[in-house]
């Protein structure tokens, strides 16, 4: 009887998919529990535990109301949206156009992974010195005639901007690629042969099937502009128009040593990045999703 | 009936008009985009090998020096091969952790799947900066802050989950019949697992671990968060000679960056001959990158 229940509980569990296989998963989630979920729980009850003893709301209270703190989540907004809405809306129209004129895609790709995989320090090392006033671009515009004095592109605003492009929009293009290349280009033949032109077609068609990649695209780009700190740091004003929430959470960690000021400012930046994808997942149930294949079901 | 033939012509001549200014436009595009790419990497390289380089299209004189001097007084070498001792020990640690894991979630469904794989998919979606500074307090706690160790564990953190990513949907594709008939044949665990699994995920290894070495060699802010004196990788010594420029000439700096360029350049192009770029960015939806094999 004992052994009877023993294989019947043993086979209850191997038909919802409980077996020993499963033991297979125990070290990688392991890993995570320890030192990604037990740290960010950590990290949230830190937040609540200011190093000055102001109660719990303490550090959160001193971050709203510290102007200069509280303008960091301004800075980084002015950063970062500007910047994924130019990644997106270039690479949208690229992507399309080269999914459907261009049969050799890899070239462009592998030259367009070499800016990802340098990394956001090394492009900043390289604009300092290329956006530099008597740096190259200054110059060619200047021979050229277009302008008449260096534009100034560093310490600012726009130093920041170029690089996140730089760095962002090969990723925007490649993803927004391998999503345009899953749409079935059947269904933009089809509604071409029911007499739709070709702004039409992309209106109609391409657009809508699009919208859920373009969804996850601008996330996915606003996330990484939203907590690259590097650039900001090196080719911004960092204590100026470019503190950035990052650059606040970094500084706490490693010029104050304040953990719980740190945990309490990426709770913050957290919280405002998951709006921000939130509310774009909102609009985005709005739209068609299903499949882009075309084929049954 | 001439008359809509005619007009027909025109609209045929607009549209082919139209496709031709959006050829030029979205060539124009990439090309501008490349040649700003080339002058910040130019740039770099120009001014690494200048010897003063004030104003003007090229550097008045040109050197090999500062490359000694970035050699010696960087300690390049010294970072490289803590680089890579860091980057090598991750890529072994997440596709040991990464791949069995992999080969469960391809083979079962099981109550409290998807809880577990958002565990595995928040490290990647998330930024680094959000979760690397409580993980960064705790690593600290342990005592690890400063050593090779907490470098490695806090990379293992995006890690796994990418080599888990990245292996599901190609465990998928093989067919489970393949390790029934082994079994049927009368192979035991082990025979099954050498014989028949390895051979087959072996490429998807690879691509895993040439990935997830692109990454970690690159990886900025997590290092930067915990790592010290003695457990500094090329990046991050990179950042701080950059964020402290004025001490040394500009020019070591950028022979360091070349350094730097090297190595990740030697990873990528190993890596691009065994995966497709497009693979460096979609590992949010893996689904399908399996497909463009």
């Amino acid at each position: 009887m004992a052994l009877e229940t023993k294989h019947s509980l043993k086979h209850y569990f191997a038909d919802r998919g409980v077996d020993r296989v499963l033991v297979l998963i125990i070290p990688a989630l392991t890993m995570m529990l320890v030192f990604f979920v037990y740290p960010s729980i950590y990290g949230i009850f830190l937040s609540f535990h200011p190093i000055n003893h102001s109660g719990f709301l303490g550090n959160y209270k001193s971050f709203f109301h510290d102007t200069y703190m509280r303008r960091t989540i301004f800075n980084t907004f002015r950063i970062a949206l500007p910047v994924s809405i130019i990644n997106i809306s270039a690479a949208l129209p690229v992507a399309v156009y080269v999914r459907k004129y261009v049969k050799r895609t890899r070239p462009i790709n592998t030259l367009l992974v070499i800016p990802m995989s340098l990394g956001t320090v090394l492009i900043a090392e390289g604009l300092y010195a290329y956006l530099n006033p008597s740096g190259w671009l200054n110059q060619t515009l200047m021979d050229v005639g277009i302008i008449s004095q260096p534009l100034r592109l560093l310490q600012n605003f726009w130093g920041v901007i170029i690089s996140l492009v730089i760095s962002g929009f090969p990723f925007a293009f490649l993803l927004m690629l391998s999503y345009a290349s899953s749409i079935n280009p059947s269904l933009e033949l089809a509604a071409s042969t029911l007499g739709a032109n070709s702004r039409q077609v992309f209106r109609f068609i391409t657009f809508p099937l699009l919208a859920p990649g373009l969804a996850i695209t601008f996330c996915l780009n606003f996330v990484l502009a939203f907590s690259v700190f590097p650039s900001a740091e090196l080719l911004g004003n960092p204590s100026g128009d470019s503190h950035v929430l990052a650059i606040a959470a970094a500084d706490a960690v490693t010029q104050k040593f304040d953990y719980s000021m740190a945990s309490t400012i990426s709770i913050i930046s957290a919280f405002f990045e998951l709006f921000v994808i939130a509310s774009v997942f909102l609009l985005r149930s709005k739209l068609y999703s299903g499949s882009t294949a075309g084929t049954k079901g | 009936m001439i008359e809509t033939q005619v007009k027909l012509e025109e609209k045929i001549a607009g549209a082919k008009f139209n496709l031709t200014l959006k050829r030029w436009f979205i060539w124009g595009g990439i090309v501008f985009f490349f040649l700003n790419l080339l002058g910040v990497i130019g740039t770099v390289i120009i001014s690494s090998f200048g010897q003063e380089w004030f104003s003007g299209w090229l550097p008045h004189g040109w050197t090999t020096s500062f490359y000694i001097m970035a050699w010696q007084n960087y300690q390049v070498y010294g970072l490289l091969r803590v680089t890579l001792e860091i980057a090598i020990t991750v890529v072994l640690i997440s596709i040991l952790v990464g791949a069995p894991a992999a080969y469960a979630l391809a083979r079962r469904k099981f109550p409290g799947k998807k809880l577990v794989m958002l565990c595995f998919l928040l490290p990647i979606m998330l930024p680094p900066i959000t979760y690397g500074i409580p993980l960064a307090t705790f690593i600290y706690k342990l005592h690890l802050g400063g050593k090779i160790l907490g470098v490695i564990v806090v990379n293992l953190v995006p890690a796994i989950p990418f080599v888990i990513l990245v292996l599901t949907p190609f465990i998928e594709q093989i067919d489970p019949k393949l390790e029934a008939a082994a079994r049927m044949c009368g192979a035991n665990t082990r025979q099954i697992f050498i014989k028949i699994l390895m051979p087959l995920i072996v490429p998807g290894l690879l691509a895993a671990g040439l990935l997830v070495l692109v990454q970690t060699v690159a990886l900025f802010e997590l290092t930067y968060l915990v790592s010290g004196p003695g457990s500094t990788t090329l990046v991050v010594a990179l950042y701080y000679a950059v964020f402290a420029s004025g001490i040394r000439p500009y020019q070591a700096i950028s022979a360091m960056a070349v350094f730097y360029m090297l190595t990740t350049l030697f990873i990528l192009i190993l890596a691009l001959r065994y995966v497709n770029p497009t693979q460096m960015v979609t590992q949010a939806n893996t689904k399908r990158n399996s497909d463009n094999h």
